[in-house]
């Protein structure tokens, strides 16, 4: 899971105001849209997830994990006195299903993706993604592509710094969820600077 | 709803559905089945010792072999000398592929897997997809342990699931919870510690484990007052469950155990007809 983390301020340390969360030791969630209404789903989504382990004794399957926080985000439609959350969350995690991927929406609606985006660049970034070949792909391979997908979807013009955030779960970081390593980290970002560069030369 | 239930889980309040006047089966009515709970002590011809540890009749056990998982258990409900039920059905459903062991009172065990069953079938409800052996496990042993002052069980779970496999899991008294390759359980378990730990082997087939949990069941039977009747066994694997039953004249007889005799007239026919002598 990428995403692109607009820098409003030069004042701004590097590495602060994440925007992707660890939920689980085997799962976690990207936010885009109103960071505090974001904070409060992860959070919904932390107590979830060990309750749930503290009453069946194993970690939540990603599919019921995104069950219950749509169930919450869809709550906050029915009632008058509530608002809807003002953001959408990519919900990734790896369990004894495979790794398995889920967005939630505002509506409360939530599916099953092999890729998604949500966010300003959505459309330009859901047409990169489904030009890739993601069955083949392996999880580092996957990293790449999606630093050069972020960085290609990013506006020039209007939004000026960005910083890339990035976190995987797969079979190489033990199937916890965690930060990409550094390494990797400015290796995807080294290639998507160089794919940017070329298709600018084009 | 799962936005309530979980209130609701953890809890057996001494509210309703709990006899105030429940108090704790003593010496004098041992194992399954405590009737007299709600009657003044009876004096038996025995002197209750209330400092020895609480033997639970019964005999129960779970083995798992290559594939699957043999349940088996005695029929034998007693309170005190007499014997309540004779052909009773210790085995207990708790999904399509999960089954429990009861040992200890009746009432607690069966009220916990009723309790056990219905979150369960819940969880199925909302998984989308059977329960697995482990989640069943947690469950009991959750109940027993937040109410071990009040409750009096000691059981096994058994299984089989698309994910680990066959697995037992022993729940004994204080609600511990504990994976096992093979467990036993209740007052005539005592007997069978030696005999496992001599016969049990990893790898079994599925004849050759359900006929050491009959043969185990039959010696306890032999030597614990508090167990016996027939043999009832459960077998759980990826093509389903199969229950089965041992009459008791099926079961073979041990050292020092007598053979069957019909009436005392026949043995005294066939022998001399002259007056016995001093």
């Amino acid at each position: 899971m990428g995403v692109e983390k607009l820098i409003s301020s030069k004042m701004m340390l590097a590495g602060s105001n994440r925007r992707i969360h660890s939920v689980h030791r085997h799962s976690g969630m990207a936010v885009a849209g109103l960071a505090a209404d974001g904070r409060q789903i992860v959070t919904r989504a932390k107590s979830e997830a060990t309750s749930y382990e503290r009453v069946y004794g194993e970690p939540i399957p990603v599919k019921e994990l995104a069950e219950r926080v749509a169930g919450y985000v869809h709550l906050c439609t029915l009632y008058w006195w509530l608002r809807p959350f003002g953001c959408g969350v990519l919900l990734g995690g790896y369990d004894r299903d495979g790794p398995q991927l889920y967005m939630i929406e505002p509506s409360g609606v939530s599916y099953r993706y092999f890729g998604a985006a949500i966010g300003k660049g959505r459309q330009a970034a859901k047409t990169e993604i489904e030009k890739l070949k993601l069955s083949e792909l392996t999880c580092r391979e996957g990293v790449i592509e999606v630093a050069k997908i972020i960085y290609a979807v990013h506006d020039e013009a209007k939004d000026k710094a960005f910083e890339l955030e990035m976190s995987w779960v797969c079979d190489e970081s033990n199937r916890q969820h965690q930060k990409v390593p550094d390494d990797l980290l400015e290796e995807a970002k080294a290639a998507a600077k160089a794919a940017l560069e070329e298709m600018d030369a084009d | 709803m799962h936005f309530t239930w979980r209130r609701g889980l953890l809890r057996l309040s001494t509210g309703a559905g709990w006899p105030s006047s429940l108090r704790f089966p003593h010496q004098s009515c041992l194992g399954f089945g405590c009737f007299c709970s709600r009657s003044p002590p009876i004096e038996v011809a025995m002197d209750p010792d209330h400092n020895a540890p609480h033997s639970m009749g019964t005999t129960i056990i779970g083995v798992t072999y290559d594939g699957g998982v043999v349940l088996g258990a005695d029929s034998r409900t007693s309170t005190g000398m007499y014997v309540a039920n004779r052909t009773s059905d210790k085995i207990t459903q708790l999904t399509d592929n999960v089954y429990i062991c009861r040992s200890g009172s009746a009432a607690d065990s069966q009220i916990v897997s009723d309790y056990v069953r219905y979150f369960l079938h819940q969880h199925t409800i909302q998984l989308g997809q059977p329960a697995t052996v482990k989640v069943a496990a947690n469950l009991v042993r959750l109940l027993s342990y937040q109410n071990k002052n009040m409750l009096q069980m000691g059981v096994i779970v058994g299984g089989w699931d698309k994910y680990e496999g066959a697995q037992i899991y022993s729940v004994p008294l204080g609600g511990t919870i504990l994976r096992q390759p093979f467990a036993i359980g209740g007052s005539g378990s005592s007997y069978l510690y030696g005999f496992f730990d001599k016969e049990w082997k990893e790898g079994m087939s599925k004849d050759e484990a359900e006929k050491l949990v009959v043969e185990a069941v039959s010696l306890a039977i032999a030597r614990d007052g508090a167990s016996g009747g027939v043999v009832r066994t459960v077998t759980i694997n990826a093509d389903g469950v199969a229950r089965n039953f041992y009459t008791g004249d099926s079961l073979p007889l041990w050292h020092e155990e007598l053979e069957p005799q019909d009436s005392l007239l026949d043995i005294l026919s066939s022998s001399s007809a002259e007056p016995m002598s001093t």
